[in-house]
């Protein structure tokens, strides 16, 4: 039997998803606008006798993940903007120790305490790695509470498989929003990959024992170790990419946005059809890796692009990098929490192409 | 013939990287004689603190896990729910547990975390080169307090008396403070742990054993002249005993030597 659609918060679907995906440790912290993921999995994984530890701290319940997750247990934390910049240590040594983890980002509005509104300000620091050293995690933007529940059920996935922390950007906006989601079936936890380099139950192999570390003060040791994640990093641009495009071919102009800002462009593509003005989308789903190779495509094709966003211009630069000056880029966004209109998008697209 | 003393099956047979008189290397060795004494070899999990002792996955000869400075008690956490029948050490020193991971120790400790906390307390900053530490001692000389610790004019606070603080919450169940400065002590400690470990094993609660431990290179002291100094002036500020014992289980008091 088909299973029914629910109709549901962006940030409960999140955490239905996860238990689905087999997450048997969630550490959280309360932080506006997530609260509901949290309350979702307090409820749900106590009663399922799986582990939910409201954290002192968004640090503590990073370091939480990287301990459970260091024995091989699918872990998930969740935050939104100031305790996402507060994992950012977490993060970093679960990169450098190759630890698969899911953190989830329901973005708020910055810099500092800002806002508790939807922003996607946090684009730089999702993409950019975060916290110090060489290393990317996966950054999965939904733009739906379906997609929401949809990335990060294979959130779960692409961190073990890749052994890199995937996170998920989502934005105040599909956390709070309610809308009919179905959800994928509950994994069944012998199906779920076997991890060789965890800690525990060594008894019961008698393997050698497992180390699990970002430590290493061999400087050429060091850079072997972080050139091995980059060649992994290289497969994961190649085979991981994910992106969704509409009316390319057609459009005079492509509008380039994720998540939230992805919907409002739609609305401005279709009032724009109405006025005889060809516009099209090009969506980001995976933010990293990026999908620049067929941005570099459609540049070569000659098409222009505005990009927009909730922030004051970070997509934007990979869109830059990817077309390389081979078509021009222009740029529309809102911020501090304030969510462009489909008429002012499309007042733009308007000025962009001179109609 | 039965072998009465010997090299540890858990601690690996290398020399350590740790300077001349420090008290790491004894510690070391003390977790190894008791996990092996109970068997625990295969099922034990060390959380390794960031500071001298960094080096704890090169000399343990079971699982490790190395997370950031002071986040050792979280990530403790994280592993023991996990893997409730393991062994889990949670390693730290003082810089680690009282200074950046206070938040975190005091909260695994008030959760009651099933876990063992070994802390290494050595009144300095060993790894660094010699700066103040939480525990350091009124007037004691660091590189970052070169006139000593002066609580008073220079602001720089008081000594924290580690199991005392945690004693306070009903998450701890046992709470003792040994030292490595003699054989009747280091005998002592081991028994402290070998009761934690025993207590951990049970799922009781939170156990912690606080140990007094030289810093030879970093006092600025000959080895021989550490130990005096710690005797002189650590102990009688640090009480050594068994500061909390709430444990169910059937364990004794750990007995005073000479008794």
């Amino acid at each position: 039997m088909a299973e029914e659609k629910r109709l549901m918060k962006g940030n409960e679907a999140i955490g239905e998803a996860a238990i689905r995906a087999g997450c048997r440790a969630y550490f959280g912290y309360p932080i506006t606008p997530q609260n509901e993921l949290t309350a979702y999995m307090a409820r749900h994984m106590l009663d399922l006798k799986r582990t939910f530890i409201q954290a002192e701290s968004e640090v503590s319940a990073i370091n939480m993940v990287f301990g459970a997750a260091s024995t091989g247990a699918r872990s998930m934390t969740s935050s939104s903007s100031p305790g996402i910049s507060l994992k950012q240590e977490g993060i970093s040594y679960a990169c450098g120790a190759d630890v698969p983890c899911v953190i989830v980002n329901v973005a708020r509005s910055g810099p500092g305490l800002g806002g508790i509104s939807p922003s996607q300000g946090d684009y730089f620091q999702s993409t950019r790695g975060g916290g110090h050293g060489d290393y990317y995690t996966f950054v999965l933007a939904p733009k739906s509470v379906q997609e929401a529940a949809d990335l990060t059920y294979l959130a779960f996935d692409l961190a073990d498989k890749w052994r890199v922390p995937v996170l998920i950007l989502a934005d105040g906006l599909i956390g709070q929003m309610m809308e009919g989601v179905v959800f994928p079936k509950e994994r069944d936890p012998s199906s779920l990959p076997a991890k060789p380099w965890a800690t525990g139950n060594q008894y019961k192999t008698h393997r050698p024992i497992n180390h699990v570390t970002s430590l290493n003060l061999m400087p050429l040791e060091l850079e072997a170790q972080n050139n091995r994640r980059f060649e992994r990093y290289a497969e994961i641009a190649k085979s991981e990419v994910r992106y969704e495009e509409m009316n390319v071919d057609k459009a005079e102009l492509i509008l380039v946005a994720y998540g939230s800002s992805s919907r409002i462009s739609l609305g401005a593509i279709q009032a724009a059809k109405a006025l005889g003005i060809e516009l099209g989308l090009f969506r980001p789903i995976s933010l990293w890796p990026f999908p620049a190779k067929r941005m570099a495509e459609l540049a070569a094709k000659g098409k222009r692009f505005l990009v927009v966003e909730m922030s004051k211009g970070q997509m934007v630069e990979d869109v830059r990098l990817a077309v390389n000056g081979k078509s021009p880029v222009d740029f529309y966004g809102r911020c501090g929490g304030v969510i462009p209109t489909e008429e002012e998008v499309l007042a733009e697209a308007r000025r962009v192409l001179g109609k | 013939m039965e072998l009465a003393y010997g090299h540890p099956k858990s601690l690996k047979p290398i020399q350590t990287k740790y300077c001349p008189g420090c008290g790491h290397g004894v510690i070391h060795r003390l977790i190894c004689e008791v996990i092996d004494e109970l068997g625990l070899q295969e099922r034990s999990i060390i959380t390794n603190p960031v500071g001298c002792s960094i080096w704890a996955d090169l000399y343990f000869d079971f699982d490790s896990v190395q997370p950031p400075h002071g986040r050792t008690p979280a990530a403790a956490t994280g592993v023991k729910r996990m893997l409730p029948d393991h062994l889990v050490v949670c390693y730290q020193g003082d810089g680690d547990l009282a200074a950046i991971g206070t938040a975190e120790i005091i909260h695994a400790a008030n959760r009651g975390e099933k876990f063992t906390t070994i802390f290494v307390n050595n009144a300095i900053y060993g790894m660094t080169g010699g700066q103040m530490a939480p525990t350091t001692l009124v007037g004691q000389k660091a590189t970052t307090a070169p006139n000593g610790r002066d609580p008073g004019e220079a602001g720089m606070g008081y000594p924290i008396r580690v199991c005392e603080l945690l004693g306070q919450l009903e998450g701890t169940k046992y709470l003792a403070r040994g030292a490595v400065n003699n054989a009747v002590n280091v005998r002592k400690t081991k028994q402290y742990i070998k009761k934690a470990f025993e207590a951990q094993m049970r799922g009781e609660g939170f156990t912690m054993v606080e140990i007094l431990s030289q810093c030879p290179t970093n006092w600025g002291l000959e080895p021989g002249a550490a130990v005096e100094w710690l005797e002189k002036n650590l102990i009688p500020f640090y009480q050594l005993g068994e500061i909390k014992d709430k444990l169910d289980g059937a364990a004794a008091p750990v007995k005073e030597a000479g008794k």
